[in-house]
């Protein structure tokens, strides 16, 4: 602990060897070693705070996950009345917008971040790219409340005809209410657009000049250029950023709440109503009465903190490994 | 490695396929930005032309009326939104700081690693987890919901950005100014103090004002903290209305007069992030001016 208040990077190493060392109680004096305490005691109650997080979901989930096992993700039956908790619709239908979502979400972030980084006169881009970030700080309530009174419609409107040419597909049938995995997708879409774009410019913009050059000098077109030398220059940022919208778009609740129906079964259609473990949580946790029915969705809270965390870890690997490869190469 | 695969094939000279293709991609990327500008400036002029209309005085003023009768107002949640703002500001920023002053002038080794780890994994919390967290940390114990829980809420959801803010603000201030303040025979602390911190201070400031801004619209840690009021709350421990919450509660109801409010208290919701997130820009680069000239 004496080290590390020693070794800032502000200190040259050699001032520590050329006069006395202090004692402890000296720097405590000189009250370094008061602000370092102080410092450090505010660093690790975060390290409590995320402790006493993990624990709590643990223990207050103890009685759903010991009842049922393993079973609670896999079997459909959601009936709190009779203490059944099966949270496979849930499951699903968070899958299902998340994967629909990001399938909607990377080619146009994608296109727009190759846009603004590669095409695009520099200050169009940055106004642009602020427009798009300022969207990002846009609250998910927000989102939901353009999701039911706009997107809905407009969606509701144009579904019969994309049904007259799509309808025969298993994933485009039945009757479309306008809530649905699809509209929910759609809304996830726009909501984790921003993400992809704001990282996926960065990254690509610090592309090094010469590796355009070099591939320019071959006589490439621009596109060649972007796409065979650009971009799988940066693509270890590109995956991280789509991680990171991933995990938005697993956790994200009030704006899929709000257009998804909320209604507990599995559909193989995209326009069916549905539901997602964050909507679940947001819609009856105030309502649950009992032990079990608490600890379920506690449980599903405990499933979406543990898968998030794996994907924002795979995410961080991913930029750090870009970040080691910018340095060394 | 990457180079070394793409000039292993390197195309030739472009003929006619390349170039269609060249200018079919190229404006297809053009379509795309066209499309993500189009649809986020849609959905902000929609809600700013639906919120204007729906906008009137007693709307800041009245409490909410019962349905059917018109003229109410949600007072109540936008004095509930300042409250957890104020609360989840005193919890998050100071710890968020200390932090942030732990990483950037102490911290080395193991130490360092896991609280900038676990920060990591704070951030990424989903924050409806966070709402069942403080329910069973706040709200079991105390056997009703709060503006004391939802306040813990918020501020916990503060600590990551307000951290890694300051810690980055902090790095970026020059060595030399370190070393000059050591050379004069500061002790490290009073080096931090008058030197380290004043330098970063507009960055910091930024840092914490969009921190602000950000959890001032999180609404699913309300829903079982705070969780909702007709009427005024009085203190800390009566559950209290608040903006992003009522926005969700009138959204969902089947009252055209409730989504007429919920289209106001949208507009002043955003209308008030937009105005933070500007001024928090005009700040920083007036510091960024200040500090270079």
């Amino acid at each position: 602990m004496a080290n590390a208040a020693l070794s800032t990077p502000g200190v040259p190493m050699q001032s520590r060897g050329l006069e006395k060392k202090q004692t402890w109680l000296e720097r405590l004096r000189k009250g370094d070693e008061v602000v370092h305490l102080i410092t450090l005691a505010g660093a690790w109650s975060i390290i409590v705070i995320t402790g006493l997080l993990v624990q709590h979901l643990w223990v207050y989930s103890a009685i759903a996950r010991h009842t049922f096992g393993w079973r609670f993700l896999f079997t459909s039956t959601w009936d709190p009345v009779n203490g059944l908790f099966g949270a496979w619709p849930f499951v699903y239908g968070t899958i299902v917008t998340s994967i629909l979502a990001l399938v909607i979400a990377i080619p146009i972030g994608l296109g727009t971040a190759i846009f603004l980084a590669e095409l695009a006169p520099r200050k169009v881009s940055d106004a642009l790219t602020f427009l798009v970030e300022l969207l990002a700080a846009v609250p998910s309530v927000i989102y939901g409340l353009v999701g039911i009174f706009l997107l809905i419609p407009i969606l509701t409107t144009a579904m019969p005809y994309f049904q007259k040419v799509f309808g025969w597909l298993p994933i485009f049938s039945g009757t479309f209410y306008g809530v649905s995995y699809f509209s929910a997708a759609v809304i996830l879409a726009i909501m984790v657009v921003p993400f992809i774009v704001s990282i996926s410019r960065e990254v690509l913009l610090a592309v090094p000049v010469s590796q355009r050059e070099a591939m320019m000098a071959l006589g490439a077109t621009k596109w060649d250029v972007t796409w065979r030398a650009v971009v799988p220059y940066a693509r270890q940022g590109i995956m991280g950023s789509i991680f990171l919208a991933l995990a938005r778009a697993l956790g994200e609740t009030m704006a899929v709440t709000m257009v998804i129906g909320n209604v507990a079964q599995v559909s193989t259609s995209l326009l069916a109503p549905g539901y997602t473990i964050a909507a679940v949580i947001a819609n009856e946790f105030t309502e649950a009465t009992g032990d079990l029915y608490l600890h379920a969705l506690i449980e599903l809270g405990l499933v979406l903190f543990a898968v998030t965390m794996i994907i924002n870890a795979l995410a961080r690997l991913l930029m750090l490994t870009m970040k080691g490869h910018e340095v060394t190469g | 490695m990457i180079v070394s695969r793409s000039s292993s094939n390197p195309p030739s000279y472009p003929p006619l396929s390349r170039k269609i293709v060249n200018y079919v991609m190229l404006s297809l990327t053009g379509l795309c930005t066209l499309l993500v500008v189009s649809v986020l400036l849609t959905i902000l002029v929609y809600l700013l032309w639906n919120g204007v209309h729906a906008l009137n005085l007693n709307f800041f003023t009245k409490l909410p009326a019962p349905v059917g009768q018109s003229g109410g107002g949600v007072s109540n949640a936008i004095i509930g939104t300042l409250k957890l703002l104020a609360l989840a500001s005193s919890i998050g920023v100071p710890i968020g700081l200390l932090g942030g002053i732990y990483l950037s002038e102490f911290a080395g080794g193991w130490s360092a690693f896991t609280v900038r780890y676990t920060t990591d994994l704070l951030n990424g919390v989903p924050s409806v987890v966070m709402g069942i967290f403080v329910y069973t940390l706040v709200v079991l114990p105390m056997h009703h919901f709060s503006t004391l829980a939802g306040g813990i809420a918020l501020g916990i959801m503060m600590i990551p950005i307000a951290l890694r803010s300051t810690e980055d603000f902090l790095r970026a201030v020059p060595r030399s100014l370190r070393e000059g303040g050591l050379a004069l025979g500061a002790s490290k602390s009073e080096t931090i103090f008058t030197i380290v911190i004043p330098a970063a201070i507009y960055g910091i400031i930024t840092g914490i004002m969009l921190d602000v801004a950000r959890v001032a619209g999180e609404t699913a840690p309300l829903l079982f903290t705070a969780f909702g009021n007709q009427f005024d709350s009085s203190g800390w421990l009566q559950p209290t209305s608040s903006l992003p919450v009522v926005i969700y509660n009138y959204a969902i109801s089947p009252y055209d007069e409730w989504h007429q409010q919920a289209w106001a208290a949208g507009f002043v919701l955003l209308s008030g992030l937009l105005v933070v997130s500007i001024v928090a820009r005009v700040i920083l680069a007036r510091g960024k001016k200040l500090s270079h000239g």
